[in-house]
């Protein structure tokens, strides 16, 4: 393998291993912080005893966030310098807008937050919870301009002298179309995987009928959240589809292995024999599917890979300009089916649980227990569609992946990043999950004495 | 326009760096600190918790640096960090095992396990401390750059003598603001350890950091820098003077001070470069050739102008929130989690 492969290997490992724990911290501070707010207002202790146990957990996750995002923000220039010259105009600034604006944002007011129980009064302690959600919101909306300006560039020339991009309007990167529809859709399942994170823990306590005064609520809390974000991230999927088949044509037709272009196009939900187009032992097939989620149209016309292959040389000279059709396809299939399946069981779970049923079915708790783990796949594999989609390109149409690595950095140097990495977030991994398991098993803390008020050198109320 | 825009962003990223070696300088401090001021599980946690509100917060400033680069100077972003992959590698390694420690040392009771996490809050604070000295020194000294910017020099290269000499200058700041630090938090017993050994290791530290400040200005030549090395040295004195005398928060403006100007010196002293090319200067990577266009840097100029008061604001608060001094009897006892149901 040369340089630029273990390149790749590392950024597709860190950032899908980052997107891991982001997408638990984007929801689950919502909801902790949702949680806290209904203890403010209405003083149940229930609330409050949610708070902390779901507000624990939540912040063992968001270590592991903080640390594996500090290795995204050095890769670029570590790994892609050529990348990083070429759009260091462009992408830099949504970079630094993101730190600016955001980490900042969420690290202090989480700071306050952890250590500030009995330092601030009860409203600007919520306060604090809500500043660091909307931190965590604000930085995947800056990343995500960044990303998608690689999806769809907008706003800029590339300079002929420099030969590099030059950015000509911030305010057309930061409304980029693909943005618009990116960033809810990310949201969204953001909120599914912490509504699932939620539902999956509640289940475990709700069978063995621990604590149910808080679990119960919990359960229920968790599973619709899977439900209404789920219906949004459908809606802006299907948004994000067509814009994609506009924009970039040939990760449709990847995604569904459409070698000629057709008219009206069905969608296969599931082929066995080879993808490439020249046998198809058999395929579960859903007539106009295709065409309806590519252009809104159930007869619309979906451009096929070979039509596209050949107007891409056209248009940019000889090359490969077709991605990894095995692994578009099934990545699709795997996103929309991971998160299908999430709704399903938290649909079944609201049902089983309606009144104060509590089901006894083995099957079920097991489902209910592992439905953590499906946002999270569906995250991963949407993100690997979406950026293994674009190959060849880092930014599609302008500048390519084999262009972008950096040429002063030789292969020994990545292989040796790249298994220190590894090794170092396996072993974390086992850490956290370890911790994580612990501190859920717990349960929620017992209610607090009520406080005699300030004492000046009594204990802390928190404290590593 | 340009000329000045491009100045304008060269002094932003050096007062985030001097903001970053102020802030997280005094949590490395007490990092490094840990096993010498904290002679049980009490103290420790105690040295922990004076910097667990705000150590990631100072983290970002870091984090904002290096965006800031990127966005403002994409060619010192690119050549700096693929340049200097290794060395860079190994600050990450430090600095993600240094934030879960922090965060994951007291979840669990158990001895073995808060040992290992302090041997990772020691490492993870000591390795950035010296590294980030070493990355420094590299800059003013000049790297071997070709034509097209890249770094063609190997790991070894970066270990000189004047590089390593910056190292250790930044281990011994650091090393003695966040004794100060501690002995401006914390009360009582710690309070007094910390008080003597910042007193102590004024000497030392006033030895390294004069030293290669004054090889800086003697190798350079830069009337700028030879000030502020000179008030950066100053500064320092007077920190040892209020150490000495137990004056805490004279010590620790003083130390941040120091801190703030070496900072300053250095990047004065590199001015125009951002880095130059010890094989032809004419290589060299310069405000100018660096930088991103006039309308990005106008760009960011509006963002920086109308979020870094306010960001200024609440870290100063959170500051304030926390200004109380801390003292064993404040930590309370370690958490006990029920140990593993098997069920
Ligand atoms: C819980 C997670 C989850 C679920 C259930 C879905 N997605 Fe998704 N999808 C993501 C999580 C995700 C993601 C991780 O958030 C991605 C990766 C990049 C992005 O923008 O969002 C993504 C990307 C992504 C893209 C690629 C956009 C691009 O490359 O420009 C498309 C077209 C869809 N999704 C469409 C759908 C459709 C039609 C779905 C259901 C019917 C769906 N997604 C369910
Ligand atoms: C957090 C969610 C993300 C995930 C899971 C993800 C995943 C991946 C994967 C799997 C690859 C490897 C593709 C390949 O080797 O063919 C990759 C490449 C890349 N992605 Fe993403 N990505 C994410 C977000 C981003 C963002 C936000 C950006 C930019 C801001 C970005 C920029 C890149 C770059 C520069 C490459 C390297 C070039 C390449 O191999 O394509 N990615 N990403
Ligand atoms: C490859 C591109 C990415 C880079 C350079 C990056 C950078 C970072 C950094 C440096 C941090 C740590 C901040 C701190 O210390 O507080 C972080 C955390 C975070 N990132 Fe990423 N990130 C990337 C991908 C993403 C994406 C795609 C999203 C959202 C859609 C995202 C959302 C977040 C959030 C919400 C946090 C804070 C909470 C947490 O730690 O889990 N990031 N990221």
């Amino acid at each position: 393998m040369d340089a630029l492969d273990l390149a790749r290997w590392q950024f597709g490992i860190t950032t899908v291993y980052h997107f891991l724990f982001v997408p638990i911290t984007i929801g689950l501070s919502i909801l902790v912080a949702g949680l806290q707010t209904a203890w403010v207002r209405t003083g149940r202790t229930e609330y409050l005893r949610a708070t902390k146990f779901w507000g624990k957990l939540f912040l063992i996750n968001f270590a592991m966030g903080v640390v594996t995002g500090i290795v995204q923000e050095f890769q670029f220039g570590m790994n892609w310098s050529d990348y990083s010259r070429f759009v260091g105009d462009i992408f830099g600034a949504p970079l630094a807008i993101e730190g600016l604006l955001a980490f900042f944002l969420e690290s202090t007011f989480l700071g306050l937050w952890i250590f500030g129980w009995d330092r601030l009064s009860k409203k600007v302690h919520l306060a604090c919870i809500w500043l660091a959600a909307i931190g965590t919101w604000l930085s995947a909306y800056f990343i995500l301009a960044a990303n998608s300006w690689m999806q769809h560039p907008v706003g800029f020339e590339v300079n002929p002298v420099s030969g590099r991009a030059e950015l000509h309007s911030i305010a057309a990167v930061l409304t980029n179309s693909t943005t618009l529809v990116t960033f809810p859709h990310t949201i969204t399942a953001a909120m599914v995987t912490a509504g699932a994170f939620m539902l999956a823990i509640s289940a475990w306590h709700v069978r063995r009928r621990n604590q149910p005064e808080v679990f119960r609520p919990s359960l229920r809390l968790g599973a619709w959240v899977v439900l209404v974000a789920g219906l949004g991230v459908v809606v802006t999927g299907d948004l994000q589809a067509r814009i994609m088949t506009e924009q970039q044509p040939m990760k449709m037709a990847a995604a569904e292995a459409l070698y000629n272009t057709s008219q009206p196009a069905s969608f296969s939900i599931f082929t066995v024999g080879s993808l490439d187009g020249s046998q198809e032992i058999a395929s579960i097939r859903i007539p106009h599917l295709l065409s309806f989620m590519a252009t809104g149209d159930p007869n619309g016309q979906v451009e096929g890979i070979n039509d596209l292959q050949r107007e891409y040389e056209r248009t940019y000279g000889p090359g490969d300009y077709t991605p990894s059709i095995p692994v578009t396809y099934w990545s699709f299939r795997l996103m929309i089916g991971f998160g299908v399946l999430a709704m399903l069981v938290a649909a079944l779970a609201l049902w089983l649980t309606r009144g104060d049923r509590t089901p006894t079915s083995r099957v079920l708790w097991f489902a209910a227990l592992w439905t953590f783990a499906m946002p999270l796949l569906a995250n991963s594999f949407g993100w690997i569609f979406t950026e293994m989609g674009r190959q060849p390109w880092t930014v599609f149409g302008v500048f390519k992946t084999a262009q972008s690595v950096s040429p002063s950095v030789g292969a020994a140097s990545v292989a040796t990043s790249l298994g220190v990495l590894s090794l170092l977030y396996g072993v974390l991994a086992v850490v956290e999950v370890g911790l994580l398991l612990r501190y859920a098993r717990a349960g929620a803390p017992e209610p607090p004495p009520e406080e005699s008020d300030s004492d000046a050198d009594r204990p802390l109320a928190f404290a590593y | 326009m340009t000329m000045e825009l491009t100045t304008i962003w060269f002094a932003l990223i050096a007062i985030l760096w001097a903001g970053y070696f102020l802030l997280e300088g005094f949590d490395f401090g007490v990092g490094i600190l840990l096993p010498v001021l904290g002679r049980d599980d009490r103290e420790r946690r105690l040295l922990i918790n004076t910097i667990g509100p705000v150590w990631d917060g100072n983290e970002v400033w870091l984090l904002v640096a290096g965006g800031a680069t990127f966005a403002a100077f994409p060619e010192w972003y690119a050549t700096l960090f693929s340049g200097f992959y290794l060395p860079l590698l190994i600050i990450l390694v430090a600095l993600i095992l240094r934030g879960v420690a922090f965060e994951y040392r007291g979840k669990i009771d158990d001895g073995r396990w808060r040992r290992r996490w302090d041997l990772c809050i020691i490492g993870g604070s000591l390795v950035p401390a010296v590294l980030w000295g070493v990355a420094f020194g590299n800059i003013v000294r000049g790297v071997p750059l070709n034509a097209e910017h890249e770094y063609v020099g190997g790991f070894l290269d970066l270990l000189n003598p004047y590089a390593l000499l910056g190292g250790l200058t930044t281990l011994t700041l650091f090393t003695l603001h966040g004794a100060v630090f501690l002995a401006l938090k914390t009360d009582g017993e710690v309070r007094h350890r910390a008080g003597r050994l910042a007193a102590t290791l004024g000497v030392p530290a006033i030895v390294v950091a004069g030293g290669f400040l004054l090889w800086t200005a003697l190798a350079h030549h830069d009337v700028g820098g030879w000030v502020l090395s000179g008030l950066a040295a100053l500064a320092l004195a007077g920190a040892v003077v209020a150490a000495r005398l137990r004056r805490e928060g004279w010590a620790f403006l003083a130390t941040g001070t120091t801190v703030v100007l070496a900072t300053f010196a250095l990047f004065v002293t590199l001015f125009p470069n951002v880095m130059p090319s010890t094989i032809d200067p004419a290589f060299s990577l310069t405000v100018d050739n660096a930088s991103s266009t006039p309308y990005t840097l106008r760009v960011m100029t509006w963002v920086a102008l109308a979020f870094t008061p306010i960001v200024l604001g609440y870290q100063g608060w959170t500051y304030w929130v926390f200004r109380k001094r801390l003292t064993v009897e404040h930590i309370p006892p370690a958490v006990v989690v029920p140990a593993r149901e098997t069920a």
